[in-house]
């Protein structure tokens, strides 16, 4: 099954034609991912080859939707055209949005969220800020290397791209059945609680990691979603215990704002809902493999 | 980025938000000729980027400008909660009839802007939210819709704003939200927001946080950047591209990807409790981790005085370990003479034996190569402490 993203995901590219999207798409074929175009308003008609595979380019996402049956857009546009790309997307109502830029205006975020609630939310965001989904074996939205894990049981869902990668790796020998990483932004589209709510409702995932960070309260209210709703194991992270208050720490969402939004009250909200939480990655690990292990 | 008062002020009257005149001076003498220009009682106010000015002694009155000159001697100068006051605002002292409050802020557990305002203004309204949380009005604001006359009116209707300044509040509420939209604000609060005997609503302080994402957008912002008080080392860093901050301890800290190298300064502050160590920065070198950045982060932490060893934590994910094991070995070529402190590496990831072989077979003298992270901190810690 695996969640957002599986073998039937057709998957197109915006900004495919960019330095970070060639390198990407690249990488993406390489792992498997049907991606049957890009979006590039500048050199639709062209086509474009990836090392042996031509994908075509397309003006706009909707053209692209209609030409081959996409269903899954990955967004590597700059900051400032990222706003743009992204109602587009929404306004083809396409079923999934990966935004990977980093750097986006909080303000344009919170446009094209709204906007995205105003028009029934028939597209589902990931992101902005985040390295995209991976299901091991199926598909592959963004660029998380697809060499660090197969396809197993666990799945994982976190603020971080590096600690998501650090995580699969611990845990490659049982493998994941979608890894997400959400983004490190304060405002972001799909939550650790949509994640949690649907690996809950997903046959393949019998575990789930949780990652999470410093800055804001989606840990706190994903602690409490766990506790009142989600059956199966859960494991937690929270990194930045040792953060000073009133810095960003690299994602624009890291930051303790006075008393709110510390590592401290979100591992205490977590543990309160009998989530384990470790007190590195590699004792995260260690936590879910006993999981693992007694299943 | 955190404005001064002094700068949100400016802000606030270039959108039409009343706030009351005021200079700022760097010096007693200056402060004395702005008082003279008054020709009135004024306030000498602390410029510094925290709360609680008061309390530290950080504002102060002065009925003439001979005062003036002797109240801003005493506040320049002043460490308040470890912010060296550089600047003080000195503008005409006002009779305060009432005390509002009132915000724009980000919401993000709702994924939105909300609204805050109170007629019960002037103290710290954590304080309000916690005691008298029915005199906070909370009113979500839709980003497309935005804030206008109707939905200001709203929100001073549901903070119980007078009847007699409802009009003028509504209109500081639509500016202010054309403020905190123009200038692509997280931000935006008036801490009293006061009326005066007179009746007139002003703008008595005020608070802005820009989201620096959107610079690109705003190249009059640089100007507000205070490059005097700004981290000798985090300015250095911010110049090469690289997200470094200083933080108070002895082992330097290098890795990619934010979430990463926090779990790094906590597996570093666990490891050197024994030894009283605590990690001295955090720097994010990001994805790519050529030699080029490696050379200038690890440059950034080695001017670090206080910095005694270094752990460079590194995942390799998009950029392979071999890729940033020859990272590391040009970076201290290039580094030369001026890497003098020990070096605790550890790769994981893809292509790591690889990676482990090129650091093995540079065999340089300042590099231990270590499994795993929390071995690499105990490492990293224990050096440091052994070279304090």
């Amino acid at each position: 099954m695996a969640i957002f993203l599986n073998e039937n995901s057709k998957v197109i590219v915006q900004g495919m034609t960019g330095a970070e999207g060639t390198k990407h798409t690249k990488r993406m074929l390489a792992s498997g991912t049907n991606i049957v175009g890009g979006v590039n308003p500048r050199k639709a008609g062209e086509k474009v080859d990836f090392d042996g595979t031509v994908l075509p380019v397309f003006g706009t996402v909707k053209e692209a939707m209609e030409a081959t049956g996409a269903n899954v857009t990955v967004i590597f546009v700059p900051p400032a055209f990222s706003k743009a790309a992204v109602v587009e997307a929404i306004d083809a109502e396409i079923e999934l949005a990966v935004v990977i830029t980093e750097g986006i205006p909080v303000h344009d975020t919170a446009y094209f969220w709204a906007h995205a609630v105003a028009t029934g939310n028939k597209t589902r965001i990931i992101g902005p800020n985040c390295p995209g989904i991976i299901s091991p074996g199926k598909s592959n939205a963004g660029i998380i290397p697809a060499n660090i894990a197969g396809s197993g049981k666990i799945g994982l869902v976190s603020k971080s791209g590096t600690l998501t990668y650090q995580m699969m790796h611990e845990l490659r020998d049982f493998g994941f059945s979608t890894a997400i990483g959400i983004g490190g932004d304060p405002i972001i589209g799909t939550t650790h609680i949509d994640a949690l709510e649907a690996f809950e409702a997903d046959e393949d995932t019998v575990a789930i990691v949780m990652i999470g960070e410093i800055g804001g309260d989606a840990e706190e209210r994903a602690a409490a979603y766990i506790k009142e709703n989600v059956t199966k194991p859960v494991v937690g992270y929270v990194a930045g215990f040792t953060a000073p208050e009133g810095k960003t720490m690299g994602h624009a969402g890291a930051i303790v704002s006075g008393s709110a939004g510390t590592a401290q009250a979100k591992k205490e909200a977590l543990e309160a809902a009998g989530v384990k939480v470790g007190k590195t990655p590699s004792e995260t690990a260690a936590l879910m493999r006993e999981i693992m292990n007694a299943l | 980025m955190d404005l001064y008062e002094y700068q949100a002020k400016d802000l606030f009257a270039a959108h039409g938000v009343p706030v009351l005149p005021g200079d700022v001076a760097t010096n007693p003498a200056d402060a004395k000729a702005i008082a003279a220009k008054f020709g009135q009682a004024v306030v000498v106010k602390a410029q510094v980027k925290t709360g609680g000015r008061g309390k530290a002694g950080g504002v102060k009155l002065a009925s003439t400008a001979e005062e003036t000159e002797e109240k801003a001697k005493a506040i320049l100068g002043l460490d308040i909660k470890g912010h060296i006051v550089h600047r003080v605002l000195v503008t005409p002292a006002s009779d305060i009839a009432e005390e509002y409050y009132f915000s724009f802020l980000l919401d993000r557990a709702n994924r939105t802007f909300l609204a805050m305002a109170s007629v019960e203004g002037g103290m710290d309204i954590e304080e309000v939210a916690a005691t008298k949380p029915e005199a906070l009005a909370k009113i979500h604001i839709d980003a497309i819709k935005g804030v206008d006359q109707a939905k200001a009116t709203e929100i001073a209707d549901a903070a119980n704003f007078p009847a007699e300044v409802k009009d003028q509040v509504v209109d500081v509420i639509v500016k202010l939200w054309e403020t905190f939209v123009a200038e692509d604000a997280t931000l935006v609060e008036v801490n009293p927001l006061v009326r005066d005997p007179e009746g007139k609503v002003v703008a008595l302080d005020g608070k802005v946080t820009l989201d620096e994402n959107a610079d690109f957008r705003h190249p009059a912002h640089a100007e507000l950047v205070d490059k005097q008080a700004e981290n000798p080392l985090e300015a250095k860093a911010k110049e090469k591209g690289l997200n470094y901050v200083k933080l108070d301890g002895e082992v330097g800290i290098i890795g990619n990807g934010a979430g990463l190298v926090m779990s790094t300064l906590d597996v570093v502050a666990y490891a050197g409790e024994q030894y009283g160590v605590k990690p001295a920065n955090f720097l994010d070198i990001g994805g790519g981790a050529s030699a080029e950045v490696m050379a200038n982060g690890l440059d950034v932490i080695l001017g670090d005085e206080a910095v005694r060893s270094v752990f460079v934590n590194v995942f390799g994910g998009i950029t392979a370990c071999d890729a940033v094991a020859n990272g590391i070995v040009k970076a201290l070529e290039i580094l030369g003479d001026s890497a003098t402190k020990p070096l605790v590496v550890r790769l994981d990831g893809n292509n790591v034996e690889e990676g482990r072989a090129i650091l093995a077979e540079a065999n340089h003298p300042l590099v231990t190569v270590v499994d795993t992270m929390d071995n690499a901190a105990a490492k990293a810690a224990e050096l440091a402490a052994a070279g304090v």
